[in-house]
This record gives structure tokens, sequence and C-alpha cells, in this order.
């Protein structure tokens, strides 16, 4: 019995591991046709579900980077197909899966940028408001606001992202175009409505951070004069820095990962944004929209864009986990 | 100057706290409106064919209800071992690591995974993916608060265990996580709170249908990626049923938290 509970619980803490082993590697073994196919120029290549021919070098980043509308492309494209045609046929022969010596050239650059800036806006935006939260719950407030409003956000923060999604596309969409001007569904509102609904996670973790600070070392300040904001800002800050750092850390993993809060409003266009206000696209939501109708080369794509959303959250964590927020 | 400085910052807090606790009333705000006009006793005996959600809800709480089943002893388990067998190992601390990074790991990453394991072999959707896709989404969050918990239990608890002469097993089951059981709890009711309104991972494991089904091995219905379907729909009622799916699911969530932290509470009084 003894044994047998022991093994069993190893085997339990064991199949976390191999989750998380698995994950990575059925990523990997999916995406290997796509990652075969473009290399590790996928991340820089802007173009999505274009077809180009063969004979053409690809593209240097920096020359696709000026939004290059699609049907140009696709007419280029075209135009060099009947080119090469009349020239010679073995062009395209040591390629098996598209017809003639076309191929489709999918690139991840367009949803990488589009995850990075909207995350990046949504850490702008609520790091100081729930910076704020925390210090008003944990320095301002008085006990008996503290507490209610303390439970109110920590409920807050387990909304499902579907709601701040729903809300952001019907009523903040409509409302930030009305300030900004531009569409309802863009890069902007989708960062705001991220971080908008970061804010109660990190607002709740920074408290907890904010909340070890020994009463002593405060009122010690205090006693010699301080005040409220030079001991938030020398005894406090300083002594939950990691804490609070860690928690922001977190809360830009976890709006990394976002989906359902930014598929409604980020527009899901492949394209760069020339202002802030313009839709484009993330890799959770690219994943979200376009998984039921793939198959073949453009699934093993998606797989790879999996795998580096994967990898990329995975990089933010373990930086979050081995620096900042080490538990004794 | 300073203690001007000192107003102003106290200004500032107080106002960004408001900034952000205005953002969030305003959600719950039309959540209720929106969601509480549509809200009448139809919605529940109607599958979503014929305008209600029941289908749905049900299928919802079958699949959250089956991965945490499943995912209670496993996460339970492994939390016990990392806190009560896995000493303080480099080890230890390394799968404890893991399952942090796993706990945070994008679920819509999680759902590509079980897509390729269950949905393309199978080559159908089904509820089975769904769940699966769930419980690895909940066991990280059960081992971190079972390993939480189990830590605030005194060691003399344990010692005192050992010498009365029970085995290492006994003490474990009867002492430590009897000791740990409501903070457990709240965990697990914390973690199925997370896993009812997931939507990313079950867009393409579990699908959602239009009609009533029990059986798992078919295309799942769920609420969540209904309320997806049915928030873009050109069609206004179709909106406004996604919009009453959108209250009940968060009223599911917000009582589900409550009753997890009355349950922890009780305790410590």
């Amino acid at each position: 019995m003894e044994l047998i509970f022991k093994k069993l619980a190893q085997l339990s803490a064991s199949l976390v591991f191999f989750i998380l082993a698995a994950t990575a590697l059925v990523l990997y073994l999916s995406a290997r046709p796509a990652i075969e196919e473009f290399g590790l120029g996928f991340l820089f290549e802007s173009r999505w579900g274009v077809e180009e021919t063969r004979a053409q070098p690809v593209l240097s980043p920096n020359q696709v980077v000026d939004e290059m509308p699609v049907i140009d492309e696709q007419a280029d494209a075209l135009l060099d197909d009947d080119f090469i045609d009349d020239e010679d046929d073995f062009v395209g022969d040591d390629d098996d899966e598209s017809s003639g010596d076309t191929r489709i050239v999918y690139g991840a650059l367009v949803p990488i940028v589009g995850t990075l800036f909207s995350t990046l806006i949504a850490m702008f935006f609520s790091i100081p408001i729930a910076m704020g939260i925390a210090v008003f719950l944990s320095e301002i407030a008085p006990k008996l606001l503290a507490k209610p409003v303390g439970v109110a956000i920590e409920l807050l923060a387990s909304i499902p992202s579907i709601i701040y999604g729903m809300w952001g596309l019907f009523y903040f969409g409509p409302f930030i175009a009305g300030i900004f001007g531009g569409n309802t569904v863009s890069l902007l509102v989708a960062g705001l409505v991220l971080g908008i609904m970061v804010i109660p996670f990190m607002a709740a973790l920074s408290r907890d951070a904010i909340s070890t600070v020994p009463d002593m070392l405060k009122e010690s300040a205090y006693a010699m004069g301080a005040t409220k904001l030079e001991v938030i800002k020398d005894v406090v800050f300083p002594y939950a820095k990691s804490g609070i750092i860690g928690s922001i850390i977190l809360s830009f993993g976890r709006a990394l990962g976002e989906t359902m809060a930014v598929a409604f409003v980020i527009g899901g266009v492949y394209q760069f944004v020339g202002k802030v206000t313009d839709p484009t696209n993330s890799i959770p939501v690219v994943l979200a929209n376009s998984f039921a109708e793939s198959s073949g080369l453009s699934l093993s794509v998606l797989f790879y864009l999996a795998l580096i959303l994967f990898a990329m959250s995975f990089i933010v964590i373990a930086v979050a986990k081995f620096f900042f927020l080490r538990r004794k | 100057m300073r203690l001007i400085l000192n107003r102003l910052f106290l200004i500032f807090s107080s106002a960004a706290a408001l900034v952000g606790l205005f953002f969030l009333a305003w959600i719950l705000f039309t959540l209720c409106s929106k969601g509480l006009a549509g809200l009448s006793l139809s919605v529940f005996t109607n599958d979503l064919i014929d305008g209600g959600l029941r289908n749905v809800i049900v299928g919802q709480l079958m699949m959250s209800g089956i991965a945490t089943f499943i995912g209670i002893p496993v996460g339970i388990l492994a939390g016990i071992y990392l806190q009560e067998y896995g000493g303080n190992t480099k080890t230890t601390e390394f799968m404890r690591d893991l399952s942090d990074v796993m706990m945070s790991a994008p679920s819509i990453v999680i759902g590509t995974f079980v897509y390729a394991i269950v949905v393309v072999p199978t080559g159908h959707t089904s509820g089975w993916a769904g769940v699966l896709a769930l419980f690895i989404l909940m066991v990280p969050i059960i081992v971190r608060t079972t390993d939480d918990m189990l830590k605030l239990v005194p060691t003399e608890l344990r010692e005192a265990g050992i010498a009365i002469g029970a085995s290492k097993y006994h003490v474990t089951m009867n002492i430590v996580v009897r000791y740990a059981k409501a903070g457990i709890l709240t965990g697990i009711l914390l973690a199925f709170a997370r896993v009812v309104g997931e939507t990313a991972p079950l867009l393409y494991t579990s699908g959602s249908s239009q009609f009533w089904t029990t059986d798992l091995g078919d295309t799942f219905p769920s609420l969540t990626v209904s309320i997806y379907n049915l928030a873009t729909m050109p069609d206004n009622e179709m909106v406004q049923l996604g919009w009453t799916g959108a209250f009940l699911l968060t009223a599911m969530v917000l009582m589900i938290n409550l009753l997890g932290r009355y349950a922890s509470n009780k305790k410590r009084r």
C-alpha cells in the first residue's frame, strides 16, 4: 500500500513533466513540414498564403516590410509564372506538393509583431493602473474599503476572457474609435482590452507582494518624518520589487497567449499597421480562426506558429520564475 | 514641496484605482443589462437550435466536470509527491517550476496539442478531446494549490504521526491531507471556475454542437464556444443569446469563486 501510493504519487508528478515535453514534441513534429519548407526565415516573412514562384529569390524582410498590397504580389507571381513557363520547365521539378513551379508562402512576421505590440500596449496601459490599485489597496484605502474592493478585484480576475472580448467588440471598440478615429477593431483596441483584462490579475499579485513588506520597516520610515510617497517609493517598492516585477512578467505572459479577448477586437487581417488604429493579427487569433479549415502544409504552418507562441511564453514565464519569483 | 508631491501621488494612485474599477464596473454593468434582458425560462429548456442554451450549458459543465473529476486525484497526488516525498532536491524544485510554467502556458497552445494527438488521428472533434484539453489546463493549478497548502501543515503533526508508529501513507492521508482539506477544496473550486470559462482550448477540440448530446465521442456542445459563435453572427437575436450566455457564464464562475472563498474562510475561523 505504502509503496503503491508513493509510486502513484510519483507517476502523477511526472505526468506534468511528461505532458509538457509531449506538447513541445508533438508541436514540433506537426510543424516539421512547415519548418523544413520555410526554415527560420518564417519568422521574418511578412506574407501569408501568397503564391510565389520557386525561381524567384525569397525577398529579404527589409524589402517586404513596407506594406505590399496582396493583390500586386499575386499579380507579380502570376506574371513571373508565365514567364518562366515559357523559358524552361524544370524549375519547379523538385517541388512535389504544389502544382507547377509556384508555392504558397506563409510568414509569421505579421502575427508576431501584432502579438508583441498588442501586449506592449496592454502593459503600458495596465502597469500604472494596476500599481495604483495595488498601492491604493495596501497603503491608502481605509481597512473598511480595502477588504471588499480587494475581494472584488480578485473576483474580476476570474472573469473569463471571452467576456472581455465581447465587451470590447460591442462597447469598448466603438468608444475608442469615437475618440481616436479609425476602426472599431484595431491593434489599439486589442491592446487596451488586453490591458483591462490583466489589470485585476496584476493588481492582485502586486498587492500580495506589497503586503509582505514588514510594518516595522514602514513605521520606522514614518517615524523619521517620511511622507507616504517617500515610504512607498523608498521602502515599499524596493522591498517588494522582485514580487512586483514578477507579477508584471506573469501578466505579460498571460496577455501574450490570450486568445479570446483579442480574437473579437484585433480584426484578423494579415497586414502591418500603419497607425495603431488599423486592424492586424496576433498568433493566438490566427490559430483560433484558421485551424478548422486548414490541412496539409497550411495546418503545419499553424503548428509552427503555435510552437513559436509556446516558446515565447515559455521564455517569459521561465524568466519570471527563475529570476524574480523564486519560491523558498 | 514634499507634501505637495505626496498629495499629487495619493491623488494619482487613487485616480488610477478609480479608472481601473470604472472599466471593470462598465463591463459588469453591460453584462448584467444585456444578459438579463434575454434571460427567460426558455433559455434553460431549449437547445441551441431552438434558441435556448440548455445543451451548451450542460455540455460545458459535463466537460469541465469530467476534467475536474480526473484532474483531482492526479493533481493532488502530484502535489503530495512534491511536498511529502520529493524532499528538497533539485529535481523536485525543477518539477515545481515546470508545473508553474505549464500553468501559465497559453491555453490555445494546449488546444493545438490536443488537436494534434486526438482530433487528427480520430478525424473529428469530440467531447473527449475537450475534456483532455481542460484536464491538461487544470492539473498544474491543482498541483500548485495542493503543494502550497501542504506546505502550511506544521512539521510537528507529521512527526507526531510517525512517532506513534503510523506509516508515511497513513500520516499523509489521515493527518496532512486532512489538515489541509479546506485549502485544497478551495484550490479545486478555483481551478474548476477557471476551466469552466475557457474557450480557446475547446475551439477545435470539442467544437460546439447545436443539438442535445451526452455522447462524449461526438462533437460536443460548449457554452463558451457557442458564445463566441453567437456574438460574431450578424443576427441580433443570436447576439442577444450570446450575451445571455455570457451573463450566465460569468454568474457561474463568480459563484463558484465565492463558494471557494467561503470554504477557506470557514476553516480559518
